[in-house]
């Protein structure tokens, strides 16, 4: 087995767009992703799933399971040693059912055989009688207590009030709205998958996973298998992409538990089906926004409603909700607000993190209120953003001041003054190809109408509401070579380039190696919240410049120089006057320094009960510009370009930031036109690729980029994350250019044919 | 509320194990490789990597949706989820381990790299599969022709720019290399 380790790093200092470390191996096919790992007299898992949103259970009866040949274990949650459930906030979700089913796919029992058609029939072969229940399926329903409580504790998992300023405000210019997100699913290509190795002599377990956070991953599997959390050892394998859908327990307990049984290693993979059933999604929510200005379009007060539906379990979604109502206002100035948040249990699937995390809810709302309020005011899509752009210094409707960088106004001034596309309506050469819905249904050239739309978003960084938000780094610099080691999640977003990056800036060294991800060092915390460059790169650059101190130190022992006029420039080290220079290679020869820093960024708040507090970490900003064809008799939509100006505070790799920005648009142009999963009485209808619609090369226009380049002073390297962003706004943006085309509001994402003609 | 389910009683009775019982031979990268105790209902792409061991070909989706799993069979691009390994038999098979040696990666390799059409990996094989192929069908593809060859292979993470932009540049870089071979 080879996992991700020491290999030799190219050069490249901060600043650089270096390319990938793990680049090579994977356009060979030879980088190992999780479902690649492969172990001596290995078996593979599956697991059992309810058919039933549902329902109760009567009995299980495994016995002609066990009459399988080549079936070696099978376990429900009779077989579970810890603790019967886990959850990342709460822990709410069985291991397995046992009583109650509350969603279609919630795991009932798993097995362990020869052969992935062993485990088919093995699953087929279990016979589980249950009591059919009537489904919650409607979020209103649930909390208004028409329908008996799914949950023991009942339907709704949080409520949170906003209060700020003079509620009885009003404006002269009054627009209201009601907003509808279907439920998206991170569709990463990589699907789940795991093997877990019983350790020697019954020594514990190791897990070699695909996940966003290893350690929390390995407190929740250890509660669950009874074992104390360093008998549950951890590795990161290849991961095929994550998006928030890695955040959550999926298959890592059930393929402990089947190792731990069987005595063999296990693999377990999930199908794309079982994928969809098997983690989490983004919240379908329902929002009703009413913005009071005055009549020059300035805002006076926001009233909102927000229900998210959080699913059969909680998830991450009082986190989510916190989210979608702290930004109700979006990047623009508001001393008054009145809002109502509430995230409820349904019997649909259970939903959590996906890029945007909430926000991206609020901004589809907050941005179609935008242009409700440009037209009602007279103004321009632009000009009321501009008139209303939040500035460094200004107050989310929180309280809580913004103390960042904030270039709202430049991002929508750069924004908007991005080239518009130079392809004619209809597209070029009169190729029917161009059109609206291509080769599938040609739309009629003579019909096509275009349209632009804008959006402009906030996003929040890191975590929130007095969460301990730390990671670690380990650096070793020994002969002029530096060794990194962290728990950081690589999941194809590029921190192991920019961890390079800042190592050889910071140590003026050329060899960087990486350790292995795994929990053998402390929690780097999810990959998560366009969290990393600033946390683990945080860690990263205090332990390197930890250990550039002590390499100081000792060549002022040395050489009798004082350290702290030293400096690194290049690969060298020199003193103020310029007289001393020693390469680094030279001085750290028969040297070893061995340093571990735990990177923290400022303490959070909780929300009151007002939803007062200084309850989020840092923020970016980012415009969108859309330019649309549609087709408003098929109701077809091709979307040709998405210009974007982004606060990226400093690009570390500006090559991986342009990755993170077209590939975050092309999920927010997904939300905007194609993906929804589409549920029926609880049931999934469409849980597969060829039924939920994912763009491809057709789908996605060209994305022109302006990178804004203002370096946070807060930030540990001047540099904000930027893997959410582009999410946020691109959907609104592409929506209000629908809306600009066939001059027709569509609040409801993702905009169907039937949304555009009917 | 309903009476409680009652069993599918369309559901076969168990029969026992999986027959594993066949053996053949595939022509894979230029080598005869045997496949054995091989049940035959196994797909190119399930014995490619359970069985021989080539785990570069990826399966993303099971129905030919999203190309991760492409590889050439007798000259042409296919989902390999889609084929039964079986009737691969007798026709040479080309997957991404057989496109350049380790560590000696192909012009469209190295491109994908230096263009960052690389994030998470995991649709990569399957995309330098059949830029492989689009290439050899049309050495100098138009943007458009490029989105509407490749627009069988889904990648989730790069937004498709910088693949586009790789493409691109093997297509330049090899008239480059065909022009100073005629000039010289």
């Amino acid at each position: 087995m080879s996992i991700l380790s020491g290999v030799r790093r190219h050069d490249g200092r901060l600043g650089d767009s270096i390319t990938r470390p793990d680049g090579t191996a994977k356009v060979q096919g030879s980088f190992m992703f999780s479902g690649d790992l492969e172990a001596e007299h290995c078996l593979w898992g599956a697991t059992l799933r309810s058919p039933h949103p549902h329902a109760r259970i009567i009995s299980i009866d495994l016995s002609a399971a066990w009459k399988i040949s080549g079936v070696e274990a099978i376990i429900t949650a009779e077989d579970v040693p810890g603790q019967l459930t886990y959850g990342l906030i709460s822990q709410d979700q069985p291991v397995f059912a046992s009583e109650v089913v509350r969603y279609v796919g919630e795991p009932i029992a798993a097995v362990a055989a020869d052969h992935p058609e062993t485990c088919r029939r093995a699953l087929q072969a279990i016979v589980v009688v249950y009591e059919v229940l009537e489904p919650l399926t409607d979020p209103e329903r649930a909390l208004d207590g028409s329908h008996p409580p799914i949950h023991p504790d009942g339907n709704l998992i949080r409520h949170q009030r906003i209060v700020s300023g003079d509620i009885t405000a009003t404006g002269d210019v009054v627009v209201e709205g009601t907003y509808v997100i279907g439920m998206q699913d991170q569709a990463f290509l990589g699907l789940e998958a795991a093997l877990a190795m019983p350790g020697p002599g019954g020594a514990g377990v190791d897990l070699y996973v695909a996940t966003q956070w290893l350690h929390e991953d390995q407190k929740q599997i250890a509660a669950c298998l009874g074992l104390a959390p360093e008998q549950v050892r951890l590795t990161l394998g290849g991961v095929g992409g994550a998006f928030g859908a890695r955040e959550d327990i999926s298959l890592q307990v059930h393929t402990c538990l089947l190792a731990l049984r069987t005595g063999r290693p296990v693999r377990i993979q999930y199908s794309r089906e079982e994928s969809f059933l098997g983690h989490v999604h983004r919240h379908p929510a329902t929002i009703w926004m009413r913005h009071h200005a005055t009549a020059d379009g300035h805002i006076v007060k926001i009233e909102a409603r927000m229900v998210f539906d959080g699913g059969a379990y909680a998830s991450t979604s009082s986190a989510v909700l916190i989210n979608g109502v702290t930004h109700t206002q979006g990047p623009y100035k508001c001393a008054n607000a009145l809002v109502d948040g509430y995230a409820v249990r349904t019997n649909n699937l259970p939903c959590g993190a996906m890029r945007g995390f909430g926000v991206v809810q609020a901004c589809f709302a907050h941005e179609g209120q935008m242009d409700r309020l440009a037209a009602a005011c007279g103004l321009d899509p632009v000009e009321i953003r501009l008139r209303n752009a939040m500035e460094t210094g200004d107050k989310l409707i929180t309280g809580q001041p913004i103390l960042n960088v904030a270039p709202v106004a430049r991002c929508i001034r750069e924004t908007a003054a991005l080239p518009l596309p130079d392809e004619p309506v209809g597209g070029h050469d009169h190729d029917p190809m161009r059109l609206p819905g291509g080769a599938g249904r040609t739309a009629d050239r003579r019909h096509i109408r275009r349209g632009i739309g804008f959006a402009v978003s906030i996003k929040n960084l890191m975590y929130s509401e007095g969460f301990d938000d730390y990671a670690t780094a380990r650096c070793r610099l020994a002969d002029g070579v530096a060794t990194l080691k962290f728990a950081t999640a690589e999941v194809g977003q590029g921190f192991i380039t920019i961890a390079g990056q800042i190592a050889r800036s910071v140590l003026g060294v050329d060899d960087v190696l990486l350790d292995p991800i795994d929990t053998d060092v402390g929690s780097a915390g999810s990959t998560s919240a366009s969290r990393q460059t600033w946390m683990s790169g945080g860690a990263v650059n205090a332990v390197c410049m930890k250990v550039r101190g002590l390499m100081f130190d000792s060549l002022a022992a040395i050489y009798g120089v004082d350290a702290s006029t030293l400096s690194i420039e290049g690969r060298d080290i020199v003193d103020a006057t310029g007289v001393f220079r020693i390469t680094v290679v030279d001085a750290t020869a028969g040297l070893s320094f061995d340093e571990t820093v735990e990177f923290r960024h400022a303490p959070t708040e909780d929300l009151d009960e007002n939803g007062q507090g200084n309850c989020h970490t840092a923020f970016a900003f980012v415009a969108h510009r859309a330019v649309v064809d549609v087709d408003p008799e098929l109701g077809l939509v091709k979307v040709i370009q998405v210009a974007t100006a982004q606060d990226v505070g400093r690009a570390l790799n500006p090559l991986s930031v342009i990755g993170q920005i077209e590939g975050g648009i092309a999920q927010g142009l997904g939300l905007a036109v194609m993906e929804e999963i589409i549920m029926s009485n609880g049931r999934v209808r469409n849980p597969s690729f060829t039924d939920y619609l994912l763009p491809t090369f057709l789908d996605m226009p060209d994305v022109v980029i302006s990178l804004i380049e203002e370096p946070d002073p807060i930030a540990p390297l001047g540099a904000k994350g930027v893997g959410e962003p582009p999410t946020v706004s691109s959907t609104p943006a592409i929506v209000a250019a629908i809306r600009d085309a066939i001059g027709k509001h569509i609040d409801r994402v993702p905009v169907r044919p039937i949304d555009i003609i009917g | 509320m309903s009476d409680p389910t009652v069993p599918d009683p369309t559901v076969p009775e168990p029969t026992g194990s999986v027959g594993f019982d066949e053996l053949y031979q595939l022509n894979v990268n230029g080598e005869t490789r045997d496949v054995r105790d091989a049940w035959v209902g196994e797909s190119l792409l399930y014995v490619l990597r359970e069985r021989l061991g080539l785990m570069g070909s990826k399966g993303a989706c099971e129905q030919g949706e999203c190309g991760s799993c492409s590889v050439m069979v007798d000259g042409e691009l296919v989902c390999s989820c889609l084929v039964m390994a079986a009737s691969a038999i007798d026709q040479p098979i080309v997957t991404i381990e057989g496109v350049a040696p380790i560590g000696s990666p192909s012009d469209v390799q190295q491109a994908f790299v230096d263009a960052g059409a690389v994030q998470c990996g995991f649709c990569t094989p399957g995309l330098i599969m059949a830029t492989h192929a689009l290439l050899e069908r049309s050495a100098e593809p138009s943007e458009f022709e490029i989105r509407e060859e490749l627009s069988g292979n889904v990648c989730r993470c790069t937004g498709y720019g910088r693949i586009i932009e790789a493409v691109q540049r093997v297509s330049v870089s090899r008239r480059a290399d065909a022009e100073s071979g005629i000039a010289s």
